[in-house]
């Protein structure tokens, strides 16, 4: 009944989306808007595994560059069109998600993180010297004509705006799921979980691998968005930073907690870059997160839980 | 005498140069109230620790209900029915007590449940171990007690063959020491067969049918309640010549 109700508000959002890409407002809007529909994306995906789980990743620029460079060896090597991209930006990455999974075994905590943000600066030196996907000095899409709704950047904010749907729906899915129940277990504590029957190692790389799929398919889109990669773009701290930040504002332990961070530190963000400063809006977000770090410590959701006392 | 249930054979465990546990052996017959105590640092812990699944043996073997379950995952033994408590509480602690209770039952039990089923067997657990009351409270609102109460309940959930009480009761006071005693009497009532490692000499002898003594990763003697008092390798290894 609920999971019918919940996919028919998908929909309903992705109708929003297309209706709203159907309206061309002022091109900035979609602009803007994509930015934080991918932050939705990125955020729920780290979200399964950091706030589900509780395995803090810091290396969401690993994941988000791998399906952007997935993309862009894609298109140079067989044009390959836009769905192709997304899917397989989403597999390698989901891939590497198993990898680190299996990480878990030895590094937990904090140690876990670190690893995970060595990983990133691995791959970021390897893609620099990889000349084929334009190493250091980047590499420039030359897009084709939009094939759908005449431009690119609304058709790039619809195409964000379903993924964010499918990812949402996705990650509520687990999260209401014996899965998702066991991953709870673990994150509060793993001995205990894996006494009480839980496959706690089968668990996590479930956990890593889904998360690491949507945080590729986050990336994929990315060249096209952008028509210049270059890696310090793509595997830009922002991308760890506000992936930590959006789900703690939001709240971690449910699936609206991250889509709320993300629409609420991207939004401020995308107006702060135009309004003020582009650089301003890593300082909002670093003042934001020692405020809910301190004050409400479990989010914009928990805080809602407590005043509504439950 | 009826089935052994668990059989433990030349069980040994290293930590780097640090032998703890040196070829032990141990059987426990199914529906037996078991005791196994020991001086702190005897190896206990990491006799349990290895039969739970927690760590892995350097060499021998774990037999449950002749089954070879030496290389198996702690999750599948659990699922067999070998169920611990932990020394320290480690309660799930963004659950409420209900829910705790629910994961073993969803993960372990053997009727695997959820939903309205579990919470009426989760619920029927709580009343039987007086923690219903609490059922809708976070761990962090219990008391110790209740603390060891939720340890045993969420073990019940799991429905055991065999549970593995360890220090269920250390830190308690002596009301509350019977009363968890109580308690796993009724649970050996219904037929589950019980280690208890205990410090509580009062309630390890009450409690046991036979006991097993460790000292330095050894086994030094074995027998009943009466004959562990009364012999002098015991009382060598707990209180020196």
């Amino acid at each position: 009944m609920r999971t019918w109700a919940a996919l028919l508000i998908g929909v309903a959002v992705m109708g929003g989306g297309i209706l709203l890409a159907n309206l061309r407002v002022n091109p900035y809007v979609y602009f803007a808007g994509y930015v934080v529909l991918q932050y939705v994306v990125i955020a729920t995906a780290w979200n399964i595994l950091g706030g589900y789980a509780g395995y803090v990743n810091f290396g969401t620029p690993a994941f988000f560059a791998l399906g952007a460079y997935t993309a862009i060896f894609l298109i140079e090597a067989f044009t390959a069109p836009l769905p192709v991209l997304i899917l397989a930006g989403g597999l390698v990455s989901a891939l590497l998600g198993l990898g680190i999974g299996y990480l878990t075994l030895r590094l937990r905590g904090v140690f876990f993180s670190i690893a995970t943000f060595a990983l990133a600066v691995v791959l970021q030196t390897l893609i620099i010297n990889w000349e084929y996907v334009g190493g250091a000095k980047g590499f420039t899409l030359i897009r084709p004509s939009a094939p759908y709704f005449g431009s690119w950047g609304v058709l790039l904010f619809t195409v964000m705006v379903g993924l964010a749907v499918v990812a949402v729906l996705a990650a509520r899915m687990i999260e209401r799921s014996w899965i998702g129940r066991g991953l709870s277990a673990l994150r509060d504590n793993e001995e205990a979980a894996e006494c009480m029957g839980v496959p706690t190692l089968r668990l996590k790389l479930f956990a890593t691998t889904v998360s690491g799929f949507f945080l590729g398919v986050a990336g994929a889109p990315f060249p096209y968005y952008v028509t210049y990669v270059e890696p310090s773009s793509a595997f830009n701290l922002d991308y760890a930073v506000n992936a930590l930040a959006m789900p703690m504002i939001g709240g971690t332990t449910t699936w609206i907690g991250p889509v709320i961070g993300a629409v609420l530190l991207g939004t401020a963000q995308q107006v702060a870059t135009v309004t003020i400063s582009s650089e301003l809006n890593l300082l909002i977000v670093g003042v934001v997160l020692v405020l809910f770090v301190v004050l409400a410590p479990e989010g914009i959701t928990g805080l809602a839980r407590r005043l509504m006392g439950r | 005498m009826a089935d052994t249930l668990l059989e433990i054979d030349g069980l040994t465990k290293r930590f780097g140069g640090f032998l703890a546990l040196d070829r032990v052996r141990l059987l426990v017959t199914a529906g037996e109230r078991f005791g196994l105590i020991g001086p702190n640092g005897s190896g206990k812990t990491t006799l349990i620790n290895c039969v739970s699944g927690a760590l892995s043996a350097d060499g021998g073997r774990i037999l449950f209900e002749g089954r070879d379950i030496t290389a198996m995952a702690a999750h599948q033994r659990t699922r067999l029915g070998i169920v611990r408590s932990f020394q320290i509480p480690k309660p799930f602690t963004s659950m409420t007590v209900l829910e705790n209770l629910g994961i073993p039952l969803e993960y372990a039990a053997h009727a695997r449940s959820h939903g309205a089923r579990a919470t009426a067997e989760a619920m029927e657990i709580l009343r039987e171990i007086g923690l219903d009351a609490k059922a809708h409270l976070r761990p962090a609102g219990l008391t110790q007690i209740e603390m060891r109460k939720l340890e045993l309940a969420r073990a019940m959930a799991a429905r055991p063959k065999l549970l593995i009480s360890d220090e269920a009761m250390a830190g308690l006071s002596s009301a509350e020491v019977d009363d968890i005693l109580a308690i796993l009497f009724r649970l050996s009532g219904q037929g589950i067969t019980i280690i208890m490692i205990e410090h509580i000499m009062r309630a390890v002898m009450r409690f046991s049918q036979r006991i097993v003594v460790l000292d330095a990763g050894n086994r030094i003697a074995e027998g009943t309640p009466e004959e562990i008092v009364r012999n002098p390798a015991v009382e060598k290894a707990y209180l020196g010549e």
